[in-house]
């Protein structure tokens, strides 16, 4: 499955913007991203596998509210980062 | 608790190399270091730039392991670690992180961790961390994974003892001044804001609050037993039957088998008063600690007294206080510092250091009698320590 990587997160994936994952949910291919590139999964997910609260999570273009929203393998999963500063 | 009676070691010689600055910013981590007389810096970083990093530290077992807390505005906590002094990094595997809660329980979040303690000499590649919000966590890898200390952070009297979301700094509530004692790897203090000063002695199993004669004239109780706003706590390594306190209520000195704080700021000048974030002690004498007095009047602009800051030092355990404003700015200073943004180096005269949220380091060659500005420009600074590069 496609996941596109928002820019303060590819430090982990080599710097590359779209990259491969591999799961039935949301919560399946957040696992699989975070064995491909490990440490990725805690910068953007807290330890209750809540979204942190300035990460976003598309799919399909539709905003996850959470995990476990089922995905098909031509799915595409987008995550941003919200708008945030100081 | 009795006080321990174990002689401590001999006083240790004084540095004489260089010395190294570990500045933690709102925007990165930058490391400044001296030459030999520590008269030149430079200033090398920044490193994870953009990151909140609220503290950085040496191991002072290898002299050669650092470990950073940092975070973004979008991303969640982290610690980086370095073994070769800062040249390279790795992430840790497992940073500090509360449990996950049963289904249907509102579980914890660690938003960031703000301070950081190297363990035990005696266990190598242990430390301590503190979070916002409080917890106390440990690693016994060097950094590299964490677990929380259950006896803490599970503790039936937590809540009570942390608080709410509101009993906090600005920035949140944060647990912090993790301190062992140099004799006994099991007897730890912390401090909170707020939450007040707790001590263990079975190496976290077991908590008590240990506040008594400190002052929390926020809270309706004049004496309360736990929720004091604990700035900064320091034992002395040389004398760990003492404890020093910077507190939102003023500066405490107290000896341990007495178990009551006595209020040693009382002795500063009225118009400057005893509110302020860090305390520094000697390296050498526990009698003498530095401070860098705030203005806690009306709304807490936590700025210089009347826009003239100065670092107050007293070298008898808090008797009287000498202002040292010798280099600093005469008027409209408004410096603000925070409570890890000042630290002392291991030379003979000791080098005192402060950074100020305006982005400033200020260094004194000569234990406070005159103050240099040695980097500006950088960002908001959270903490300054202070480590040899060589001994």
């Amino acid at each position: 499955m496609k996941v596109m990587i928002a820019a303060p997160l590819r430090s982990y994936t080599g710097e590359r913007s779209q990259i491969e994952a591999d799961g039935a949910t949301l919560a399946e291919i957040l696992a699989d991203l975070d064995r491909r590139y490990p440490g990725i999964r805690f910068r953007m997910i807290d330890e209750q596998d809540a979204i942190r609260r300035h990460m976003r999570i598309f799919v399909n273009g539709e905003q996850a509210r959470g995990l476990d929203a089922a995905l098909r393998a031509s799915d595409e999963v987008i995550i941003l980062q919200a708008l945030s500063g100081g | 608790m009795k006080s321990k009676t174990r002689a401590i070691a001999a006083l240790p010689a004084a540095a004489a190399g260089p010395v190294a600055l570990l500045v933690a910013t709102r925007k990165g981590a930058f490391i400044l270091k001296s030459d030999k007389g520590r008269r030149a810096w430079t200033t090398n970083g920044p490193m994870f730039f953009g990151h909140i990093v609220h503290h950085m530290l040496l191991d002072p077992r290898d002299r050669r392991t650092l470990l950073a807390a940092a975070r973004t505005g979008h991303l969640g906590p982290t610690l980086f670690r370095s073994t070769d002094f800062g040249k390279t990094w790795k992430e840790a595997s497992k940073p500090p992180a509360f449990p996950k809660a049963a289904a249907g329980q509102k579980g914890r979040v660690v938003d960031h961790t703000f301070w950081l303690t190297p363990g035990h000499a005696g266990e190598p590649g242990a430390w301590y961390a503190g979070t916002s919000p409080q917890g106390l966590f440990r690693s016994e890898d060097g950094g590299d994974t964490w677990a929380p200390v259950s006896g803490f952070n599970d503790h039936p009297m937590y809540a009570s003892w942390t608080g709410g979301e509101q009993d906090g700094t600005p920035d949140g509530p944060k647990l912090h001044s993790i301190n062992v004692d140099p004799r006994d790897a099991r007897h730890l203090y912390i401090g909170m804001s707020s939450g007040g000063v707790f001590e263990s002695t079975d190496k976290g199993a077991n908590w008590t609050p240990l506040n008594q004669g400190c002052a929390a004239d926020f809270l309706p109780d004049p004496n309360p037993e736990y929720g004091h706003d604990v700035h900064c706590l320091r034992l002395h390594p040389l004398a760990p039957d003492i404890l020093y306190q910077q507190n939102h209520c003023g500066l405490y000195r107290m000896e341990r088998a007495g178990a009551r704080w006595v209020r040693v700021g009382t002795a500063m000048p009225g118009k400057v008063g005893d509110i302020g974030f860090p305390l520094v002690l000697h390296p050498r004498d526990p009698a003498t600690l530095w401070v860098f007095p705030m203005d806690g009047t009306s709304v807490w602009p936590r700025t210089s007294p009347g826009g003239k800051p100065a670092s107050y030092v007293s070298r008898n355990a808090g008797k009287s206080w000498q202002r040292q404003d010798g280099g600093l700015p005469r008027e409209q200073g408004w410096f603000t510092v925070k409570r890890q943004a000042m630290s002392a180096d291991a030379h003979d005269p000791v080098g005192v250091y402060f950074g100020t949220t305006s982005g400033e380091v200020w260094a004194s060659r000569n234990e406070g009698a005159k103050w240099s500005c040695i980097a500006r420009h950088l960002p908001h600074i959270y903490a300054v320590e202070a480590a040899e590069l060589a001994r």
